[in-house]
């Protein structure tokens, strides 16, 4: 470790940066071992500059930053190498001087707005307790001076919000108070880790604008951590690449981006979805393989269309509508009812794709638990392989409908091998031996990319990805004629995700699957999709071949999610559009609301859009 | 606003049901409480007596009736008179519930101060010295009935040190030291083993809140760490242990008897005792139906916190 106290007289000037790093190395100890998880980890930020710190889950990037701040427990982690923030070494700092380095020049915003705010605090008060901190004045002032802040991250209707609670806030709004609580006394430097990762794309286009704008304002510099290449492109002046711990390269962002050095940097921007990446494809196509050992991008070859087209349809879905009743506390009358899913129709054909598009609390997740029985319906019919989905006894349907879940961690039972929850489903039905399971069991991870030894081994012992591939093969051990997959590959990181892609598409051109594929990822379902379903509060705004959607959206709604997508190049940073502020509407109605008639247009062949009127102009 | 109303009646509700409750255990239980009470020499009692006392007591009216007259004379806070010698039980009640409630706020108290800050301590560092020391004296202090706990401490600090008396009472208004020093022991008898359980909910509670996102946004804030864990961690940790506590108060109510008998403090669960070995039903009932009137005013009390510490129970 370096002690270098002469560093602490090094004065600011322009050509110094506002943080520099050399040799940063961070450890854990486990059991009694030391594991070093961040090696020798240098860079610099200037102040007015972005610094994107880019890797998967497990490369190191938010250890980094914890490390900076000196936020790992003191007790089982060790830190090393140098931080030199204006002159003085973070590294050497003892947790009283760095308690008055925080929250005062250096600021940090993390990933989940929802759990990062005091539950029992207003907001108000957590923004002015910042400037409490570290600033000698009354509580008036602070709340001046909050609320000053609340207005600059442009929080609506400030005065009145002070005195709220978290809970009453949206995911975007929390993320705002964070900001302001985190800029409240004017940091030299903000470290944002994954700021926008757990919010809706057209929320996440207003945060990432709303930092640029305070930065400008401010010149402060900002690290900004995150997994996707896309934010990075649209935020960073120049970027570092992790793995492993390690930084395996590092450059202005053009660079990175149109000069990859190191065959892992190709990889993950080979990962990176594009939109408009798949204009003139006229049927899905997997991901471009990206093959480490040659360095080379392996593009998949010419496919053939698995959609038959016409009937006999697999599902077919009509008026299909929810609502979650609202009930007072007291006599338990309906107060209000949420309108989830309102009128929806589609069908699904064999070995075809259709995505549900649409952000947090649209109802497409409830679609997909009403078309799979999970949820029962209020209206509607669901026509599933010809038959009335009540009409078929839960043992049958399982034979024709599965689903797939977001998270692999939470969906597999950690005390099942893996094998076990595979055929689990065989062992319900009595369909077959014990060796004969064992048979399956092993074919289908085969199938799956897996090794068939595997199947006595436990979930914890798996990657995200590989859970994810099992989720996969446990849905196919009926041999369902539909999978319904929820987010499935949202909760994986990039290369994971194209990998778990290209199977989902190779398993439809083998078994001629049919694939209800919920999500709202833009960018995986354009590369997935035959045709699109785009949600919004409760109601397909816009329906129709994924050409159509992607390069004619007819619906204000459809444009809106479009332009909020970040797009992973850098040249074009600065195009795209200021995002609007608003928030999703609620779907909460009254009891007697009536649904307007509904009318779709017809754009073009098989290509709907809601007529929603003056709700959109 | 609406929630505590909401609340409050649901309050008079639960007391209803204990109130009949009550009545009902004493009516359905075999035996004629009349000839109980006259049968205490052995011998069977005279019929025509038992028939007269029946008649004093009300005991010969249909149960209806003498359903609604119970409950109307607890609505008009008239708990009747004892079975035994006349004395009216609302009076006893009142004179005997001061003194319990002043035992039981005192070994709170006292519990609270040694179980929150050995909680935040223990749960600062799991592992740490501190942190295995008071478990093993929290689970000591656990095990230890509290008659013995009681006769331990009196045989210590009464007659070894000497350092203060054994049991008795002195009322306040005549002597405030001497109140004082007989309120030490059994006060702490009682807080030996609440002060164990408040210390294990706080530990496991605070564990549970250190880890969470706003603890860690707090500290990149640079709130010096004593605010953050008082201000953040431990008020989010401290419902749990507010609900634990209030059970464990309500319990006490009724629970102190041996306490109360081993110091000979003359608090309600004396009369309880006297009253339920005397077949002295109008005594039993009173006691019942105040003890249970004070849970369920403290569990309401506790529902009132709970809003004021976590705005999203209001609602």
């Amino acid at each position: 470790m370096s002690r270098n106290r002469e560093n602490m007289t090094v004065t600011q000037s322009a050509e110094h940066p506002l943080l520099q790093v050399q040799g940063l190395t961070v450890g854990f100890r486990r059991g009694g071992q030391w594991n070093d998880v961040v090696r020798d980890v240098g860079f610099s930020v200037s102040g007015g500059e972005t610094l994107a710190i880019v890797g998967e889950s497990g490369s190191g990037k938010s250890v980094t930053s914890m490390a900076l701040m000196q936020l790992l427990p003191r007790d089982n982690s060790r830190i090393s190498g140098q931080a030199l923030f204006r002159g003085i070494d973070l590294l050497q700092l003892d947790e009283r001087q760095m308690e008055r380095i925080r929250g005062d020049r250096i600021s940090m915003i993390f990933q989940e707005p929802m759990t990062s705010l005091n539950p029992v605090m207003t907001i108000g008060a957590q923004i002015a307790e910042s400037i409490l901190t570290h600033r000698r004045i009354g509580k008036a002032e602070a709340r001046a001076e909050a609320l000053a802040m609340m207005d600059r991250v442009r929080i609506p209707s400030a005065k009145s919000r002070y005195d709220d609670f978290p809970h009453q806030f949206s995911g975007g709004m929390r993320q705002r108070v964070m900001i302001a609580a985190a800029l409240a006394c004017q940091p030299d430097l903000l470290i944002a880790d994954e700021p926008t990762t757990a919010l809706d794309v057209t929320i996440q286009a207003q945060v990432l604008d709303l930092i640029k704008e305070l930065q400008a304002e401010s010149g402060m510099g900002v690290i900004f951590i995150t997994h996707d290449m896309g934010v990075v492109a649209e935020v960073s002046d120049r970027t570092l690449v992790m793995y492993h711990g390690d930084v395996i390269e590092s450059g202005t962002t053009e660079q990175i981006f149109r000069r990859p050095a190191k065959a892992y940097t190709s990889a993950l921007l080979s990962a990176v979805p594009r939109l408009g990446s798949m204009t003139g494809n006229a049927v899905p196509t997997p991901y471009p393989v990206f093959d480490i050992a040659s360095g080379k991008l392996r593009e998949p070859g010419p496919r053939p269309n698995t959609l038959r087209e016409g009937p006999p349809y697999l599902l077919q879905v009509s008026d299909l509508s929810k609502r979650f009743a609202i009930q007072s506390k007291l006599l338990k009358r309906t107060i209000a009812r949420v309108h989830a899913v309102e009128g929806v129709s589609f069908t699904l054909r064999q070995g075809e794709t259709l995505s549900i598009v649409g952000e947090s609390g649209c109802g497409k997740s409830t679609t997909g638990k009403l078309i799979t029985g999970l949820h029962d319906r209020d209206e509607g019919r669901v026509v599933l392989a010809g038959r009335e989905l009540g009409a078929i006894p839960a043992v049958e349907r399982a034979h024709d409908i599965q689903m797939i879940f977001q998270d692999p961690y939470a969906s597999l039972n950690p005390r099942l091998r893996i094998g076990e929850a595979i055929t689990e489903p065989l062992r319900i039905h009595g369909k077959a031996s014990a060796t004969e399971q064992r048979e399956i069991a092993a074919s289908l991870l085969t199938r799956v990319g897996l090794q068939p030894e595997m199947a006595g081994r436990y979930p914890h012992e798996f990657s995200g990805g590989q859970r994810q591939r099992i989720c996969v093969a446990r849905a196919l051990v009926m041999k369902p004629k539909v999978i319904v997959a929820d987010e499935a590959v949202s909760a994986l990181d990039v290369t994971m995700k194209t990998q778990v892609v290209n199977l989902m598409m190779d398993l439809q051109q083998e078994m001629g699957l049919g694939f209800v594929f919920i999500s709202h990822d833009m960018a995986v379902v354009e590369r997935i999709s035959h045709r699109i379903a785009v949600m919004y509060l409760g109601e397909i705004v816009e329906i129709g071949p994924r050409a159509a959607i992607f390069e004619n959206p007819r619906h204000p709604y459809t444009r809106r999610l479009l332009g909020a997508v970040p797009v992973p190049d850098p040249a074009r940073r600065h195009q795209r559009g200021a995002a609007v502020v608003t928030e999703l509407r609620s779907p909460v109605r009254p009891p007697d609301y009536r649904r307007p008639v509904r009318r779709y247009l017809e754009i073009s062949d098989d290509h709907f859009v809601l007529d929603s009127g003056e709700d959109w102009q | 606003m609406g929630w505590f109303v909401r609340r409050l009646a649901q309050s008079l509700v639960m007391l209803w049901v204990v109130v009949s409750l009550v009545f009902l255990s004493i009516h359905f239980v075999p035996g004629d409480p009349a000839e109980l009470l006259l049968a205490q020499d052995g011998g069977s009692p005279d019929p025509l007596m038992v028939q007269m006392l029946r008649e004093q007591l009300g005991l010969d009216r249909p149960l209806p009736e003498q359903y609604s007259h119970n409950v109307m004379g607890i609505l008009r806070g008239d708990l009747g008179a004892s079975m035994v010698d006349g004395s009216s039980v609302g009076q006893e009640v009142m004179r005997r519930l001061p003194r319990t409630l002043e035992l039981i706020a005192a070994a709170g108290i006292l519990s609270l101060l040694i179980g929150i800050p050995a909680g935040v301590l223990s749960a600062l560092r799991p592992r740490g010295r501190f942190s295995r020391g008071a478990a093993v004296v929290a689970g000591t202090a656990q095990s230890v009935p509290v008659f013995v706990l009681g006769t331990l401490l009196v045989v210590l600090f009464a007659q070894v040190l000497g350092w203060l008396p054994a049991g008795g009472f002195v009322p306040f208004s005549r002597d405030p030291g001497k109140h004082l020093q007989l309120l030490v022991l059994p006060a702490a008898t009682i807080a030996i083993g609440l002060s164990a359980i408040v210390f294990r909910i706080t530990r496991a509670s605070m564990l549970d809140v250190l880890p969470l996102d706003f603890i860690r946004t707090a500290r990149a804030k640079g709130v010096p760490a004593r605010r953050v864990i008082i201000r953040h961690a431990l008020r989010n940790a401290l419902m749990p242990v507010i609900t634990v506590f209030a059970l464990q108060l309500g319990g006490l109510l009724a629970g102190t008897v041996l306490v109360e008998t081993v110091f000979n403090w003359p608090g309600l669960s004396g009369m309880l005792v006297a009253g339920v070995n005397a077949r002295d039903y109008p005594v039993v009932t009173g006691v019942l139906v105040v003890v249970s009137a004070f849970y369920i005013g403290l569990n309401l009390l506790v529902d009132i916190i709970y809003g004021i510490t976590d705005p999203r129970v209001r609602k």
